[in-house]
């Protein structure tokens, strides 16, 4: 799988800060699951939390450090895990986390035109559903009143003159207005997170230019 | 970067230290001096948390948590945590850190990177009652421990990042920080770009080039 189409570094950097919607967070940690190039560079976010958090500093209480040994006395350490087994439901194990088991367990609804959908559950304020595209269908063309990650699944789709495949992710905002049609040859599943409220707004002139890694 | 550790210790730690909050050492206030003689090099939270994985070492748990758990509680407060669930949150964490010390890989990350990121989950947890899905985990191969090399690299990309960090101007590092406190909305954040993360990131790319080829 040769992935050409990556998280952006704000929206990153909001992952690794802990502040996305749970339904953004469920399309990075499932682009990071297909994607080291990206995990990498999350790494590296997380990397500079490490700096930040060692410039912080509050005094503890006097008596925390015998709270803490009481705390850990008895607690097991972990043991070294063994190889654990590995896309078992043919998902990324977030997604599998999300729809409780693999595609099979999905309850799809229709859309129409063959098109369906099913809204996985996550807090409110955003939302995160599976879609469905039949072979060389078009998506009903949709603009966006905030940001939408688009994660390839399964098949691939053009838009414009971008393909999309398997661990692709498109990033689309309030200024795309974009219609996504599957390939001729496959169906195409898709993860799609949207909020009408989030606006990464430095985004815009990066959409003018997908950029290219690996 | 050798560490020594000469510790007669039995079940003693000693009271938490309140020094200076940059570069610390847990050893500059004395107690412990006469029982163990520790290097200053960041290296030495990843050789102490080795300590806690393999032999449960209290005393290498005790310098972990002067070291880590007030800046955990700073962090937290910072990110708008009142000082006693702060202190609470950063109890917790430190409680993670022994109980999960197996899946810290120090190939990947510096023990404040790891630290960090349980606290934010942490503080996701407790303060926005919210969740975060995490990428799948990427456990070991056959082979039986990171390349002690990999993990000098990582340690010495972290250094060079810091460095890196603190030549930024002060309104960036402060807006940084601000990010990381959960303090900036998101299209503050989409103009916080060109961060010094070429290097790290290509040495965390290595570490996990290593893990899927022997995973494989």
């Amino acid at each position: 799988m040769t992935i050409r189409h990556h998280l952006s570094d704000p929206i990153l950097l909001s992952y690794s800060a802990g502040e996305l919607p749970e339904a953004f967070s469920l399309v990075v940690a499932t682009h990071l699951s297909m994607c080291d190039e990206c995990r990498a560079r999350a790494g590296a976010f997380d990397a500079i939390g490490g700096n930040v958090i060692e410039h912080c500093m509050a005094e503890m209480a006097d008596s925390a450090m015998d709270a803490a040994m009481a705390r850990i006395t008895g607690l097991p350490v972990g043991a070294k895990p063994a190889i654990a087994p590995r896309g078992d439901a043919g998902l990324p194990g977030p997604l599998v986390d999300y729809i409780g088991g693999g595609l099979e367990s999905v309850k799809w609804r229709s859309l129409g035109m063959g098109v369906r959908h099913a809204v996985l559950p996550t807090e409110k304020g955003a939302t995160a559903r599976l879609l469905y595209i039949p072979a060389g269908q078009a998506m009903p063309d949709h603009g966006h009143g905030g940001t939408e990650l688009t994660l390839v699944l399964r098949g691939a789709f053009m838009d414009g003159d971008a393909r999309f495949a398997a661990g692709d992710l498109e990033i689309a905002d309030e200024s795309t207005n974009h219609t996504p049609v599957a390939d001729a040859g496959d169906d195409c599943i898709c993860l799609v997170a949207a909020d009408a409220k989030l606006r990464f707004s430095g985004l815009i002139p990066r959409l003018a230019q997908p950029f290219f890694r690996i | 970067m050798i560490m020594m550790f000469e510790a007669n210790l039995g079940d003693k730690w000693d009271a938490p230290s309140s020094g200076p909050p940059y570069g610390a050492t847990f050893l500059e206030t004395g107690k412990h001096q006469d029982a163990m003689v520790v290097t200053t090099e960041e290296t030495d939270w990843a050789a102490l948390l080795m300590r806690v994985r393999d032999r449960q070492d209290r005393v290498a748990f005790a310098a972990l948590f002067r070291h880590f758990a007030p800046r955990i509680k700073g962090f937290l407060i910072k990110s708008g945590a009142s000082p006693s669930l702060a202190e609470e949150c950063a109890q917790e964490v430190m409680a993670v850190l022994w109980q999960k010390a197996h899946l810290f890989d120090p190939a990947r990350a510096s023990v404040a990177t790891w630290v960090f990121t349980i606290a934010r989950n942490r503080r996701i947890d407790a303060l926005r009652k919210s969740r975060r899905p995490e990428p799948e985990d990427l456990p070991w191969g056959p082979e039986p421990e990171p390349d002690q090399a990999e993990a000098l690299e990582m340690q010495q990309e972290t250094e060079r990042l810091g460095e890196a960090l603190a030549r930024l101007p002060e309104k960036q590092r402060t807006l940084i920080e601000r990010a990381y406190f959960g303090d900036l909305s998101h299209s503050e954040i989409a103009a916080e770009t060109g961060l010094p993360l070429g290097t790290i990131k290509s040495r965390i790319r290595l570490a996990l080039d290593r893990l899927r080829h022997h995973m494989s």
